[in-house]
């Protein structure tokens, strides 16, 4: 099993009724941006970075948002190409490069070759369609990103493995001369493993192509079934999918206290958490999502789907004043929501002794081959986030890996993706295990 | 009311579905990016003497997507080959919104396509001064809202848009919505050229019906239209939003019919 370390590098600095009026992350005024902190929080999440390599992390991840203080990765190809020069042994491991919102990729195989060049070989990259603000943000027109993912993707590969010069013609991109020098250190190019939020048609593209699919804190019942859509998929293209298809991202958070680990927890939700990164209107651009993704938008009346709920769209169309006595509603409701993810095993938060059984029940009914740990947010001290990751990676991750020994959970640099062949006729393996889930009243 | 059915006509390459009703001369109608929303008072106005043609366009639901139309211009062409394979030329149209920004594609790669052209609240052309409401970073029900300027006390808004939406009012309006996208995106809901375009325009009588509480097209969207069309006349309706025909029906019923009568 690989065991990587993830954090969103969060500016930790803006007032909380600044996100609770703006109900969001997403279009947070800059004005609250101070340059002094960033340029300090920047160097700080680098050199984190550095000390989850000396604590024994194999990889280190980065993701990239737009125009938000919940991740200061703008553009995570500058941090990734600082760490492939400052760390030493790591996998930097990109989840992921949003292909549709940047709209260059003949640029990003530049980009990506450097940093796995400067990195003598240890890139991974990994793409994603960037969310539904970004659309807005980066000006990357909704109704084509999905068709603008596969072009660029498809492109970047050609980019890595035809030699040049060769002219480019397609629907979105046109190049007249593709020859990039520099070609990825990692021959042909390097792994790329794929985050995801529950996208059946991601999943699907990730089977076909035999990318490892990362959940990103995905709930596990709907994961079980992604990744059985998945081995369905991989058996119809002839091979048997296991943990080196998988991987897994949880939000976890420690401290030698009950008490300390469950406040310092609370940044999770700090502003609203992950399902307040952007408003309704800004989560579904129009034409980014399939249209069975839409149908069943449409009909789940009361229900939630990507972190929007029918209930929320409704508010959408309020007037977004909030007053002060509903902040603490807002407060009570993040609250209930914070047990609420506790509960349902969505980030997991406490001392190493009460972690640990959580920590290993993942392994054990997702069967990953990757595993990430998704560090603290919000406005915890850096002396915090740093005891954190050291329980974590002393007393946690020792644990983890030998249970992922017992598994037998091969990671993708022990067994190639796509390399147990599946034979005609003969039914797929299972590749998880739901059996601990009716225990654990996730059913 | 007037008789109306829904038709699928193969035509232009496509399986195009139109709304036809009334008798006389063809009035074709080009509803806005909302998508068609049934039929109101204006239209049973209009088709006492006229036969309204409303093709579904391509994409909103009905009429399946043309994967080539990638632009307003790309759907200007169509009709244009709509219009022409139907013998129609030259006919009156009725266009509002962004089918006004379709229309005037229409026009200027064709001026002698339509007898009278109506342009209601059109997009299109970048105003100088205000902006066309960006309307993607809305979720339907707000942008349905601002669309007129008192909902509540615009009967005929409350009939079509009142009540739980459904499912598949839901999924339509995300069609439309996504179409609208796919070919207006960028630039928003305009075309840099297309006011050089229209100076070839010099003999198509051209009325512009506006209403003063607009929230979603500026009258410096009007302004433009007068600019780059010359003898383009300009109707306003006071205290009605983007909807005139069903903000106040009678007044836009008369605008059109006297306009086209001349």
């Amino acid at each position: 099993m690989k065991v990587g370390y993830f954090t969103e590098r969060p500016y930790r600095w803006v007032p909380e009724e600044a996100l609770f009026e703006n109900h969001a992350f997403f279009a947070v005024s800059n004005k609250y941006f101070d340059r002094d902190k960033g340029a300090d929080d920047y160097n700080y999440f680098l050199d984190e970075a550095c000390y989850a390599e000396d604590l024994g992390f194999d990889a280190v991840a980065l993701n990239e948002h737009h125009g938000t203080p919940f991740c200061m990765g703008g553009v995570m190809n500058v941090e990734a190409a600082i760490l492939a020069r400052i760390t030493k042994k790591v996998k930097i491991v990109l989840v992921g490069n949003p292909l549709p919102v940047i709209k260059h990729p003949l640029r990003m195989a530049e980009e990506l070759a450097e940093i796995d060049l400067i990195s003598r070989g240890r890139l991974v990259a990994g793409w994603v369609r960037g969310a539904g603000s970004e659309q807005f943000f980066n000006n990357a027109n909704p109704a084509y990103n999905r068709e603008m993912f596969n072009e660029a993707h498809d492109f970047i590969v050609q980019a890595w493995t035809r030699p040049g010069p060769w002219r480019y013609e397609g629907k979105h991109f046109h190049y007249r001369h593709v020859n990039p020098w520099a070609l990825p250190y990692q021959k042909p190019y390097p792994q790329m493993w794929i985050p995801g939020v529950l996208s059946p048609e991601t999943v699907k593209w990730c089977a076909e192509h035999r990318y490892p699919y990362v959940g990103l804190g995905t709930a596990i019942g709907p994961t079980c079934d992604l990744w059985d859509i998945y081995d369905d998929e991989a058996a119809k293209h002839g091979y048997q999918a296991g943990s080196e298809n998988f991987g897994y991202l949880i939000p976890t958070f420690l401290a030698e206290t009950e008490e300390k680990a469950q406040e310092l927890g609370k940044g999770f939700i700090y502003g609203g958490g992950q399902t307040a990164f952007s408003r309704p209107e800004h989560t579904l651009p129009p034409g980014y999502n399939s249209k069975s993704a839409i149908r069943m938008l449409a009909k789940q009346p009361g229900g939630s789907w990507l972190g929007v709920s029918q209930t929320k769209l409704h508010m959408a169309q309020e007037d977004p004043e909030t007053a002060e006595q509903e902040y603490q509603e807002i407060r009570r409701k993040l609250s209930e929501s914070y047990k609420k993810a506790q509960k349902g095993m969505q980030i997991i938060v406490g001392t190493p002794k009460t972690v640990i059984p959580k920590v290993k029940t993942l392994p054990q009914v997702l069967r990953p081959g990757i595993f990430i740990f998704f560090h603290i947010q919000g406005p915890v001290s850096n002396a915090d986030r740093m005891t954190s990751m050291r329980l974590m990676a002393n007393e946690v991750v020792p644990v983890l890996r030998d249970y992922a020994k017992e598994l037998g959970l091969a990671d993708p640099y022990e067994r190639t993706p796509g390399e147990a062949r599946a034979y005609a006729g003969a039914q797929r393996l299972p590749v998880v295990d739901r059996e601990p889930l009716a225990t654990l009243g996730l059913v | 009311m007037t008789q109306w059915k829904e038709e699928t006509v193969k035509v232009a390459g496509a399986d195009l579905v139109m709304v036809k009703g009334g008798t006389g001369r063809p009035l074709l109608v080009l509803h806005d990016e909302l998508g068609y929303p049934g039929w109101m008072q204006w239209n049973d106005a209009l088709a006492k003497d006229r036969t309204l043609l409303i093709p579904l366009q391509p994409g909103f639901g009905k009429t399946p997507r043309l994967e080539w139309i990638r632009s307003y211009r790309d759907l200007g062409g169509f009709y244009n080959m709509v219009v022409r394979e139907m013998k129609l030329d030259p006919v009156d149209v009725v266009a509002f919104s962004a089918s006004g920004f379709t229309a005037a594609e229409m026009v200027a790669s064709d001026p002698k396509i339509f007898s009278h052209m109506v342009l209601v609240a059109p997009m299109g052309l970048k105003p100088n001064e205000g902006e066309i409401l960006d309307i993607f970073p809305l979720t339907i029900r707000t942008l349905l809202r601002r669309t007129v300027a008192v909902p509540d006390e615009t009967s005929e808004f409350g009939k079509i848009y009142g009540g739980e939406m459904t499912p598949e009012q839901f999924e339509a309006f995300e069609d439309a919505r996504a179409e609208t996208a796919r070919i207006g995106w960028e630039p928003y809901m305009h075309n840099p050229s297309l006011e050089y375009l229209l100076q070839g325009v010099k003999k198509t009588p051209t009325l512009l019906i506006w209403g003063q509480a607009d929230g979603v097209v500026p009258k410096g969207c009007i302004a433009a239209y007068q600019r780059a069309i010359s003898g383009a006349k300009v109707v306003e309706i006071a205290k009605v939003g983007h909807r005139p025909e069903i903000e106040n029906s009678a007044e836009f019923t008369t605008a059109v019919k006297t306009f086209l009568a001349g």
